[in-house]
């Protein structure tokens, strides 16, 4: 066994300021294990009094090296690790992974696979968006909003249940469209969230929104500027509560979202109250989003028929030889995909999630990178944090929407 | 290539003498290395305001260059994307830091020393960022093996669990 180093707080001398050394200010440990953080994510705190002077995150506790693993399997095995990166939007990783893979070996999707992936992708921003609204709202003791928010994101993830057999790690969307058509009930559960769903959004405002406590808690609190947020890389629903209107679904459209009206809502005080406004607009606007979506949702096919790249369906294996020596050969060997490297962004609940996908003419991926949008968010909590008191860099924290198997990969 | 684009990248490509690429629609410049802060610096002045990424790709077994550093940039503004790769040689990789001009890079460059011991010269806090302080190596180069743990069953059970590693007792 090698010795374990003792990190000392003269190795962290840098980023404290001259008093904490002559010990005037306190430092203090928040977390790795502390139920505001969201997961395990620690703070080393300098603190004068209450008041937090300065605050240096420390991350890595879930880092499962996702990339490398992803390296040493094919590009079909590899989707399954892409789920777990971010657990509370997996439609949304899978969905960025599966593109990069479209977009690397050139395969073009079914309408009616993109239409599906969009009201997926919408409803499980929705689900994302209810628990940041619950966990954020019990950070600020608001217990109830909790287990309103619990008891209404059961219903999305029974509906990806009814879709991929998962609640949580669905890899239903897969390179090339979808893993299989949506059942008959899918219809109907859809519609049913989105006649129920309206009226909770305007009973979580009718509890929040006007609630003085609240508006104690966050108004003004974590303020951050649009140029601040660009220079540290901030992007999704905490740029636009700073007042830039940055939306890859709007600026550059993928899956069919250029087809589809809705608006991106934006505030400009850039506090952690803007932030609430914002994600429950975008929460309505999800809802439109899907309803426009199921509308007009296009029968066909939901997988691509390059069989090259994509699985044929189970019942043309049993007829077809060519179909048969398709399978096999795609799930021992995989396929290759020409020789290059591509970066791909979507926008995820949290902002934009980025995959860079290099290619060395093999079957597996060369070099897959995860732009997280947690990653580049967490980083701003010094500059949010300094100067405000302890329970408000709970509410901070809270307005991040931080998911720590997103910052650590 | 986008239209809005192409100024942009001309005048890179006359400013540092490279010739971009193109491949499925993503436009790429290959700088030298003691071009990339001149270059950061033009690039931001002409609108690129995020550093949306920032990583590497190691090509090991080939020694000079061994790494591409890929810096990619988005254009809220412009709404124009554009990517950086920076040749670095496999002995005593380093570069200089861009994270005064792009203050999200400080992470990134962290996380880039931490995965592939890549040096970024006048970074202000260069440590370990997800491996442990006390770690050994560079997980995400391609000399370093990827772990494993052996699959107990029954039968070897007890033959397994003696050289498994982890506290016993």
């Amino acid at each position: 066994m090698p010795d374990i180093q003792e990190i000392t707080v003269d190795d962290l001398k840098h980023l404290v300021s001259e008093r904490a050394i002559q010990g005037e200010t306190v430092l203090l440990n928040m977390g790795p294990q502390h139920p505001s953080t969201h997961g395990v994510l620690r703070l080393l705190l300098e603190l004068d009094g209450e008041i937090v002077v300065n605050c240096i995150p420390d991350i890595g506790f879930l880092h499962t090296g996702v990339e490398k693993n992803m390296e040493a399997k094919t590009y079909q095995k590899a989707e399954v690790m892409a789920d777990r990166l971010d657990y509370l939007d997996t439609v949304g990783n899978t969905l960025a992974y599966s593109m990069a893979v479209e977009k690397l070996v050139d395969l073009d999707v079914p309408a009616r696979a993109q239409a599906i992936r969009v009201i997926l992708a919408e409803l499980q921003r929705f689900a994302s968006h209810l628990v940041w609204l619950g966990t954020s709202a019990l950070d600020l003791a608001a217990m109830s909003m909790f287990l309103y928010c619990f008891r209404e994101r059961e219903y999305i993830l029974d509906i990806l249940e009814l879709c991929s057999g998962q609640r949580m790690m669905t890899t239903y969307i897969r390179p090339g469209g979808l893993w299989r058509d949506v059942p008959v009930e899918f219809d109907a559960a859809v519609r049913n969230i989105l006649k129920t769903f309206p009226r909770r959004i305007d009973e979580y405002e009718a509890l929040l929104t006007r609630n003085p406590l609240m508006l104690d808690r966050t108004y003004g609190i974590g303020k951050l500027t649009g140029e601040e947020c660009l220079n540290f890389g901030v992007t999704g629903p905490m740029l636009r509560a700073s007042g830039v209107k940055w939306d890859l679904r709007k600026a550059r459209p993928y899956s069919g979202y250029e087809q589809y009206d809705f608006e991106v809502p934006t505030r400009t005080e850039g506090d952690v109250y803007a932030r609430y406004l914002v994600r429950l607009e975008e929460m309505r606007q999800a809802l439109r989003i899907v309803e426009q979506a199921l509308d007009k949702l296009p029968m066909g096919p939901v997988r691509s028929n390059n069989y090259k790249f994509v699985p044929p369906p189970r019942s043309e294996i049993g007829v077809s030889m060519e179909a048969l020596i398709h399978h096999f050969k795609l799930w021992t060997e995989g396929f290759e995909a020409p020789k290059g490297a591509i970066y791909l962004a979507i926008e995820s609940p949290r902002g934009e999630l980025g995959v860079y996908l290099e290619s060395d003419g093999g079957p597996k991926p060369y070099r897959i990178h995860w732009r997280t949008p947690s990653f580049d968010n967490l980083q701003s909590l010094p500059l949010m944090s300094r100067g405000v008191l302890v329970a408000d860099l709970v509410a901070i924290i809270g307005s991040v929407d931080i998911v720590l198997g997103d910052v650590d990969r | 290539m986008e239209k809005k684009l192409q100024p942009i990248v001309g005048k890179l490509e006359k400013e540092f003498g490279v010739a971009a690429s193109e491949y499925r629609g993503d436009v790429s410049l290959v700088i030298p290395v003691e071009n990339i802060v001149a270059a950061c610096q033009q690039i931001q002045g002409l609108g690129f305001e995020l550093l949306s990424a920032l990583t590497a790709v190691d090509y090991w077994p080939q020694e000079s260059p061994r790494f591409h550093v890929i810096y990619q940039f988005t254009s809220v503004d412009g709404n124009l994307v554009m990517t950086l790769r920076v040749p670095v040689p496999g002995i005593n990789p380093s570069l200089p830091t861009v994270s005064h001009l792009y203050r999200s890079a400080n992470w990134r460059e962290r996380e880039l020393w931490d995965m592939f011991g890549i040096k970024f010269e006048g970074h202000p806090d260069l440590r370990r960022i997800l491996m442990p302080a006390d770690w050994e190596g560079h997980p995400l180069r391609k000399d370093y093996p990827l772990g494993y743990e052996e699959p107990q069953f029954t039968f070897n059970f007890e033959e397994i669990n003696l050289r498994k590693p982890y506290a016993k007792e």
